[in-house]
């Protein structure tokens, strides 16, 4: 296995052997190990001693189901801290199947260039080749995509910046393709596009042909755990074909938030929507059946994925809007901006994909500038305006492009739904107060991926926890999901294969199983969690000296002293109980 | 009594003709009726429902139901 350096001041290469003490890691692990190892926790984001670094997951290129997942890490110059950022895509297994421990972007030109870096593998190593890409820059990716497959082989995988990138907004993620080769599946949050950017780096391109299959130290194993681990998915009623992701895709969750009075809605200002039923997945579901005349369901964002949540939306004339609605986007654009059209919801997600623009940060910035008073709140074509803005780089558009927190400075407006820097997604920490701890104290900035405490608060998925209790088991909850999930975004696994191995225990022994039979270790399942907490460890003291403290894992005050309807509840833990979360890992 | 309903993703089945997920209709229960009683009066199989909210809290089948009180019921649902 091979850690490829790429050096974008002089467009040279290296290729390194991975050294031991990364053998083990992969994903999440792999990525914030070697930011921690190899990046000065004070260097500026997007200056020459940032690192940008895309790892797969431990098990990608085998056939554990649900395992397209990779990550891309860097230090964040939307959060100033470190980050880590999943994306599903056949990526992830070309990666694996070429060797490719980590590929790891460092310096930048001393120009304003843009390159396109192009892997390919022959002999049993990469070779890399560096191309001027300054002909793409400043288009619509979703003009670009097609131009690039068609000059390339169809099989190539490309990753890439939008305009948002180019232009280094904290707002940008990075682009990969999609199973239809389009440019959908985004690294989104925490400005890593703008980190790509800033090393004039444009397109990364690996070519998988003639790849071996990738290895493991002990296969029967790995097959066992595999079996389990496809018999959860296969049965639980979120993940299993025609079940719940499958057939409303994750937009499933807007009714559910709203009935428990946690859907953010108009920057903020409530739990509840009015229009939630409209743009739910049902509604998306209901909205296809009717203009295409029969039932669709989702697909997957990676080769081998069983759970496929990934919708399409379709107008009136059979066309597609875009793929997919996300919940996250479908909230962040529609509930957080009052904005209850489906159709509009699907354009606005279509031109943050081709700009490169990351859908959650993108819509709470709109929804902070609503909530400030420069457009109304419901007013999708202010909206489409903002982003196309945004995407074509007006000066408007580009102190948009820095985020929510700096654009409600701009505004002088207090209720900016942030923390250390990052816009909130789509649960309501003042009416679910778990995952509140999570956005407070994740070393990430306000994201509920890093400890999604929703399931058992929520959904009642893991157990049950009332979510507008607020006590110290909140704490407790948040820090076991927290290294839980650095596990799971380390093996490669879609964080939604939680939903099965929570309630079936056999599910988690096959993620435990397959670990070990592609490691050939011994880890209890314990042991395994432990290894999750290790990489919470090193992000915290990543962040610890870059400048954050304790004060940094809150949530902003205005929650505090604003109460939030329906439940009339404001963010009411004690600052004791955000410290516990890592004083106690 | 009349309490009010709302089913949501597979569970809008069990909802009358053309009713979109998510939409309230009544149903006329018997006093003192549970949430309980209110799944098996609609037919819905009970293992097919995971929660039911009332007033923006889950409650258990056991939660006795009162005149106007609106129900959203829905099966196992999960995302991100």
């Amino acid at each position: 296995m091979w850690i490829l350096r790429l050096n974008m001041t002089d467009r040279s290469y290296k290729i390194e052997e991975v050294p031991e003490r990364y053998k083990q890691l992969g994903g999440r692990a792999m990525t914030s190990t070697l930011i921690h190892d190899e990046v000065d926790p004070q260097a500026h984001p997007l200056g020459p001693n940032n690192k940008l670094v895309f790892a797969p997951g431990l098990l990608a290129g085998t056939s554990a189901p649900s395992s397209g997942r990779m990550s891309v890490g860097g230090k964040s110059p939307l959060t100033g801290g470190i980050k880590e950022s999943n994306v599903g895509s056949e990526w992830s297994a070309a990666m694996a199947r070429m060797g490719l421990k980590a590929v790891v972007v460092e310096g930048q030109p001393a120009d304003e260039s843009f390159w396109t870096v192009h892997i390919a593998y022959k002999e049993g190593k990469p070779v890399v080749e560096f191309q001027q890409a300054d002909e793409y820059v400043g288009q619509d990716l979703y003009d670009v995509y097609p131009m690039l497959y068609e000059k390339l082989s169809n099989k190539v995988q490309v990753a890439a910046i939008g305009t948002s990138g180019e232009l280094k907004y904290a707002n940008s993620g990075i682009a990969f393709n999609d199973m239809h080769k389009g440019p959908t599946r985004y690294a989104g949050r925490g400005g890593l596009g703008a980190v790509m950017g800033s090393k004039g780096l444009k397109f990364l391109i690996l070519d998988a042909a003639d790849t071996p299959r990738v290895e493991m130290a002990n296969p029967e194993l790995f097959r066992e755990g595999q079996k389990k681990m496809r018999e959860a998915l296969m049965e639980h009623a979120i993940t299993k074909p025609q079940g719940g992701l499958n057939t409303y895709g994750t937009a499933i969750l807007i009714n559910i938030l709203n009935e428990a009075g946690g859907l953010p809605t108009r920057n903020f200002r409530s739990g509840r929507f009015e229009g939630a039923a409209d743009i739910a997945g049902e509604a998306i579901f209901e909205s296809n059946k009717e203009r295409m005349g029969k039932e669709i369901y989702n697909h997957g964002c990676s080769p081998g994925c069983t759970i496929q949540c990934s919708n399409t939306l379709y107008d009136e004339n059979c066309e597609e809007i875009v793929s997919c609605v996300e919940y996250e986007s479908d909230w962040a654009l529609g509930a957080n901006c009052g904005i209850a059209n489906l159709d509009a919801i699907g354009r606005m997600i279509k031109l943050c994909n081709g700009y490169g623009l990351d859908t959650i940060e993108t819509g709470v910035t709109i929804g902070v500038v609503m909530d400030s008073g420069m457009i109304e709140f419901g007013d999708e074509q202010g909206t489409l305006d903002l982003i196309e803005q945004m995407g074509k780089g007006t000066p408007v558009g580009r102190l948009l492009g820095m985020g929510a927190a700096d654009v409600a400075k701009a505004f002088g407006n207090p209720r900016s739904p942030t923390v250390k820097g990052q816009a909130m997604p789509a649960y309501e920490p003042r009416a679910v107060k778990g995952i509140g701890v999570t956005y407070a104290t994740t070393t990430m900035g306000a994201d509920h991926t890093a400890g999604y405490t929703i399931a058992p608060e929520i959904l009642s998925v893991g157990g049950e926890s009332d979510p507008l209790q607020a006590d110290k088991a909140k704490a407790d909850l948040s820090r076991g999901f927290q290294s839980t999930t650095a596990l799971i975004d380390s093996s490669g696994h879609c964080l939604f294969i939680a939903f099965a191995i929570l309630d079936i225990p056999s599910g988690f022994e096959g993620l435990i199983d397959e670990i070990n039979g592609m490691l050939g270790t011994n880890m209890t399942q314990e042991e395994a969690v432990e290894t999750g907490a290790e990489v919470l460890r090193l992000e915290r003291a990543f962040n610890e000296k870059a400048g954050f403290t304790n004060a940094d894992d809150r949530l902003p005050e205005f929650m505090k002293y604003e109460k939030l309807p329906p439940h009339n509840v404001v963010a009411d833990l004690s600052d004791e109980v955000m410290d516990s979360v890592y004083g106690e890992l | 009594m009349k309490v009010t309903v709302k089913l949501f993703a597979m569970l809008q089945t069990y909802a009358p003709e053309g009713a979109r997920a998510g939409t309230p209709f009544e149903v006329e229960m018997p006093e003192n009726s549970t949430i309980a009683d209110l799944i098996d009066h609609l037919d819905i199989p009970e293992r097919e429902v995971k929660i039911a909210y009332v007033d923006g809290r889950a409650r258990s089948p056991q939660f006795r139901l009162e005149p106007g009180t609106e129900v959203g019921i829905f099966p196992p649902v999960g995302g991100g």
